[in-house]
């Protein structure tokens, strides 16, 4: 089916953009080939029943944080490959055998775990049926503002504090001079 | 438990994974602090995969919890990089294995 074959191709994009992400040494094309990563999970997000996530994913992290990301490194003038940005053999296998036994954990709780509580298969046929019926923003969005009204203005607090905060952080400090005359 | 979700879900779950592991090799192979950020961003975007993949079993509520996710990243994001600017400002580098005021 050319959806599971869809599916497939986007995983694979993933990882492949993953791999490629950081092995490169310049930080542009780094950024670069991460856009390209989140376009591919973004693509699984849509073949999974979750369009409203997909259609965020895009907005939000292909384009505004990564935008950031280049935003800062044209800023600082970082956009050149520098030859010691990977660490040694050392660093290497140490954090290749880190990595590797974060695998083996994550694989064994998403497949072997025998001792799960019964699930229910709601699986995708039930949010398909709410999308139907809700739209697929409604279906995100009557749970946001009933539910979960508390946890939204949290969030939102939490949004107008880090952005006094990086205002606070990134403004330059000004002289006394400049301070005398303003 | 794998059954439920289907081979799709099943390779979800593998493709989280994977890209878990791999922002975790970035993050201790890398000295870019930048980069090192970038794949901080990857781990949260392999988190979300996994997330969105067990709503389907469970219902809406891994989406929302994916958006709250998503919210509190541009915040840390926005934040972090204030940091690596400030800290630009004083060292002229952006080298991890620099900034050593808090290492033995």
């Amino acid at each position: 089916m050319i959806q599971d074959f869809l599916f497939q191709a986007f995983a694979a994009g993933a990882i492949l953009g993953a791999v490629i992400m950081v092995t490169r040494r310049n930080p542009v094309s780094a950024v670069i080939f991460l856009v390209g990563v989140f376009f591919a999970t973004s693509g699984m997000f849509l073949m999974l029943d979750a369009h409203y996530i997909a259609a965020i994913n895009v907005i939000l992290y292909g384009g505004a944080i990564m935008v950031l990301f280049l935003f800062v490194l044209m800023l600082l003038n970082l956009g050149h490959a520098d030859w010691r940005d990977l660490r040694g053999p050392m660093g290497g296998l140490i954090g290749g055998s880190i990595s590797i036994a974060f695998l083996g954990v994550l694989t064994r709780l998403f497949v072997g775990g025998t001792d799960a509580r019964p699930m229910v298969e709601v699986a995708g046929s039930a949010l398909r049926e709410a999308a139907a019926e809700q739209g697929v923003v409604g279906v995100v969005a009557r749970p946001l503002f009933t539910e979960y009204t508390i946890v939204l203005e949290v969030t939102g607090v939490l949004l107008l504090v880090s952005m006094v905060g990086t205002i606070l952080l990134a403004r330059r400090e000004r002289t006394v001079g400049e301070r005398e005359r303003t | 438990m794998a059954a439920a979700l289907g081979l799709n879900g099943l390779i979800a779950l593998f493709v989280s994974a994977i890209l878990f592991s791999i922002g975790v090799i970035g993050v201790l192979l890398r000295r870019n602090a930048i980069i090192v950020f970038m794949c901080i961003e990857l781990m949260l975007n392999a988190a979300n995969l996994s997330l969105i993949a067990f709503s389907r079993m469970h219902g809406i509520e891994g989406q929302i919890f994916v958006f709250f996710v998503m919210a509190v990243a541009a915040a840390e994001a926005a934040v972090g990089l204030a940091i690596i600017i400030a800290i630009f400002r004083h060292y002229e580098v952006v080298d991890l294995d620099r900034f050593r005021l808090l290492k033995w």
